[in-house]
């Protein structure tokens, strides 16, 4: 008997990152996270906020899974009332910045030029100064922002702080259409209800 | 048995009412006639409203909050209306976390509303306060607590209207007390009937119904297996129209049978772990598997690399979700089977497919000599289950509601029961609570009190819920319940004998007299153990005028056979032990 056959690129463990838009309610991210941590699947990195529309905020979330996995965790979160749309992406669909800061003596910058050389050419940009302590930031890739640490390290990096990736979609065309469409009192007619069954294995929309 | 729901009234003048009467309000609006609860501390503004509704809402109260809720579950399953809950915080509500995860796998509508400290007292680690909200929310489809009385209309709204659309689900709404105390201008309520972010029905797309019908007129071995989709869409007649158009065969999951009469010339029986040998055997032999409204559950699927590899899946569902999470579809039609049916009959081609059908007939006939025989009339001293529910069968014409527990006996009321009437078997599918039956079989009775609701429960199961029993003595409903007693844990044993070398590891559980026990709760029963005293028995039961328990002692080891072993190919259904 034929063993039935899935692909085994799609079996394969991938960053993703899983946009999701949302009521701004109490009690969201909780139901979103609950849907990966019931599958002991790793939120690498999160990121809620309001989005370019009022009340509705913006989740986006870093996992490494195979993409059928993906794919199943991205219609069990649209399931949910509350959540408006869902896409999932890996790093070449989409346009991504991570931000951190840097807390680092201010003497060794004052007397060392190769801190303040190496600051200059990870483009770190200055937050605050003060005698004892100066703090930087940099915008970036997790390998860039993870190089200039590292390279902190020996010079006596105090303090050191990542935030949680935003990302921005290529193929998208924001939200600020689709959700006048979902204002409708009506429920609307347009590609938007079934695009799913067309581009089963990327954009997901319900 | 639909009440209607009294028509919207106009935007009427403004008055003040609190917002445990603004609920109740809402709740008439919405046609709710029957809640089962149980009051406490946290609830009790919204039970002292309740007084003054007598005549407007029937409230029962049971005996325990997991009562309540199974109890609203099998109203909801035998009407087809949602079920209504009330139930105090704290243990209250976390009592009714194991009804809300069976409501939710089996797609149940519930709302279930429970009473929580005031807002102040929130985080405060309060008497009786637990963090319900995030207790739930894996377990319902939506949920929400209301600290304000002026939130009530439009939350009530909304989950009556989750509640019960697209798919099903049990919605809870936790309602702070002083929500409750407040007074608030109320100026009508309003049905909800739309939500920015929720599509419960999409619009149906017409190529994927041709690109179905295509491959439907095309096969030569087309295979039907249809679950409680069919029932939740109240859509029977379109199922039956289909399938009599297509002549395609056509077998049922435990929850959705029913759908069609058991005896309709194109059902050939069950699938799943105990179905029927044909369905799941010719699974793995048909070229085109036609799914309506069920979600390939591992216990109807088995392995599922073995599973219909060889055929073209179509799936009709109405949840997106479902549709490629365990089986790839090859034609996606996702929608609302009474919608999407009727377009689908329209265009396949009327036909038989005797050739095929025949070899469903074949394997019933190998069944019928190897298990069924046995089962139904057996031939040594030991009452069997298969037996019981046989003449269950004759005496009740098909008409009866059955509703069982779960195990053993649940799996073999389901082979062999007898139906002629839609929503006849209410049983735990998906979470396979024991417990279940006996309150359910009790909203069953409010569900639809025209028909004869009987429950069939194991000895382990009935103890888990028997405090119902009171409910029954309170308030009457009348349930006939048939314990199938074998002294036994029986489907463990079963595993254990099978599997385990007959380590029989605690599951040799012990009874009480449950005749006695039914006779303090006031109700009457009879206990038998003989053949020639079974039919007797049970005739005097379906007769009574009223509850009545009948106590049936079955042979203690006897198996539920054919069996897809787990883990296995549903190709290897196997008929006996031996087999194994």
């Amino acid at each position: 008997m034929k063993l039935r056959n899935f692909e085994t690129k799609r079996k394969m463990k991938k960053e993703f990152t899983i946009t999701v838009y949302t009521e701004n309610h109490v009690g969201l991210l909780t139901r979103i996270a609950i849907i990966f941590s019931r599958r002991k699947i790793n939120l690498e990195s999160v990121n809620v906020g309001p989005s370019e529309v009022e009340g509705i905020s913006r989740f986006t979330m870093v996992i490494n899974e195979a993409e059928e996995v993906v794919q199943k965790v991205a219609r069990q979160i649209e399931k949910q009332v509350e959540v408006l749309k869902v896409f999932f992406n890996t790093d070449e669909e989409i346009v991504w910045q991570e931000m951190a800061m840097y807390k680092v003596p201010t003497k060794v910058i004052a007397e060392q030029v190769k801190v303040e050389r190496l600051l200059r050419q990870y483009g770190a940009n200055t937050v605050v100064i003060r005698n004892d302590y100066t703090v930087f930031e940099t915008t970036g890739h997790k390998e860039e922002i993870d190089a200039l640490a590292e390279a902190l390290q020996p010079w006596g990096l105090i303090e050191f702080v990542r935030s949680a990736r935003i990302a921005i979609i290529k193929a998208s065309e924001g939200m600020h259409n689709a959700v006048l469409e979902f204002e409708a009192a009506e429920p609307s007619e347009p590609a938007a209800e079934n695009e799913f069954l067309d581009k089963r294995d990327g954009v997901f929309t319900m | 048995m639909e009440k209607a729901a009294p028509a919207q009234p106009a935007q009427q003048e403004a008055v003040t009412l609190t917002g445990g009467q603004v609920l109740l309000e809402a709740f008439i609006q919405e046609g709710v006639s029957t809640i089962f609860g149980y009051p406490g501390g946290a609830i009790m503004p919204i039970y002292d409203a309740l007084y003054d509704y007598n005549d407007k809402l029937e409230h029962i109260l049971v005996r325990h909050e997991q009562g309540a809720i199974h109890a609203a579950q099998g109203f909801a399953r035998v009407s087809g209306r949602t079920g209504i809950v009330f139930a105090t915080s704290g243990p209250g509500a976390t009592n009714l976390v194991t009804g809300l995860a069976d409501a939710m796998i089996d797609s149940t509508p519930l709302v279930c509303i429970t009473g929580q400290v005031f807002a102040h007292l929130l985080g405060t680690d309060a008497f009786q306060e637990t963090d319900v909200i995030n207790i739930t929310m894996p377990v319902t489809k939506w949920n929400y607590q209301v600290t304000d009385a002026e939130e009530i209309p439009a939350i009530i709204a909304k989950a009556f209207y989750i509640a019960a659309s697209g798919r099903p689900g049990p919605v809870l709404i936790d309602i702070t007390k002083n929500a409750q105390l407040q007074k608030m201008q109320f100026s009508g309520y309003k049905k909800c009937t739309f939500i920015r972010s929720y599509r419960p029905k999409p619009v149906v797309r017409p190529e994927y119904i041709e690109e179905a019908a295509r491959l439907i007129n095309a096969a030569e071995r087309p295979f039907i297996v249809y679950g409680q989709g069919v029932l939740l869409g109240k859509a029977e007649e379109e199922f039956k129209a289909f399938i009599e158009k297509s002549g395609i065969p056509t077998a049922w999951t435990i929850l959705g049978m029913s759908a069609i009469p058991t005896d309709h010339p194109l059902g050939v029986g069950m699938v799943g772990m105990h179905g029927n040998y044909g369905p799941n055997k010719l699974t793995n032999e048909c070229d085109v598997l036609i799914a309506i409204g069920m979600r390939f559950d591992d216990r109807v699927t088995g392995r599922l690399d073995m599973y219909a590899t060889q055929a073209k899946i179509i799936h009709l569902d109405i949840d997106p979700a479902e549709i490629d999470k365990n089986v790839k579809a090859d034609v996606p039609v996702w929608g609302d089977c009474k919608e999407t049916l009727p377009l689908l009959t329209a265009l396949v081609d009327k036909k038989l497919h005797g050739a095929w059908h025949r070899k469903f007939t074949d394997c019933a006939k190998q069944e019928q000599e190897k298990v069924i025989q046995n089962e139904l009339h057996p031939t040594d001293e030991v009452l069997t289950m298969g037996e019981v529910i046989r003449n269950l069968n004759e005496l009740t014409g098909g008409k009866a509601i059955v509703v069982t527990d779960v195990g053993q006996h649940q799996m073999v009321a389901c082979r062999y029961a007898e139906y002629g009437h839609t929503r006849s078997n209410i049983t735990s599918g998906g979470l396979g609570t024991m417990g279940f039956a006996l309150p359910a079989a009790i909203g069953s009775a409010y569900g639809d009190p025209t028909r004869t609701t009987v429950a069939i429960i194991g000895d382990g199961g009935i103890q888990m819920t028997i405090q119902e029993l009171g409910t029954i003595m309170q308030f009457k409903p009348n349930v006939k319940i048939m314990i199938l007693n074998n002294c036994f844990l029986g489907m463990v044993r079963q595993w254990q004998q099978l599997f385990h070398e007959k380590r029989y590891s605690f599951v040799n559980i012990q009874s009480p007299d449950f005749v006695m026990v039914a006779k303090g709760y006031g109700i009457p029963g009879n206990s038998v153990s003989q053949r020639e005293d079974l039919r007797d028995a049970m005739k005097t039961m379906l007769d009574h005028d009223g509850s009545y328990l009948l106590e049936v002692m079955v042979g203690k080891e006897n198996n539920v056979f054919p069996m897809v072993p787990q883990g296995k190919s549903v190709s290897d259904i196997v008929l006996s032990r031996e087999e194994i």
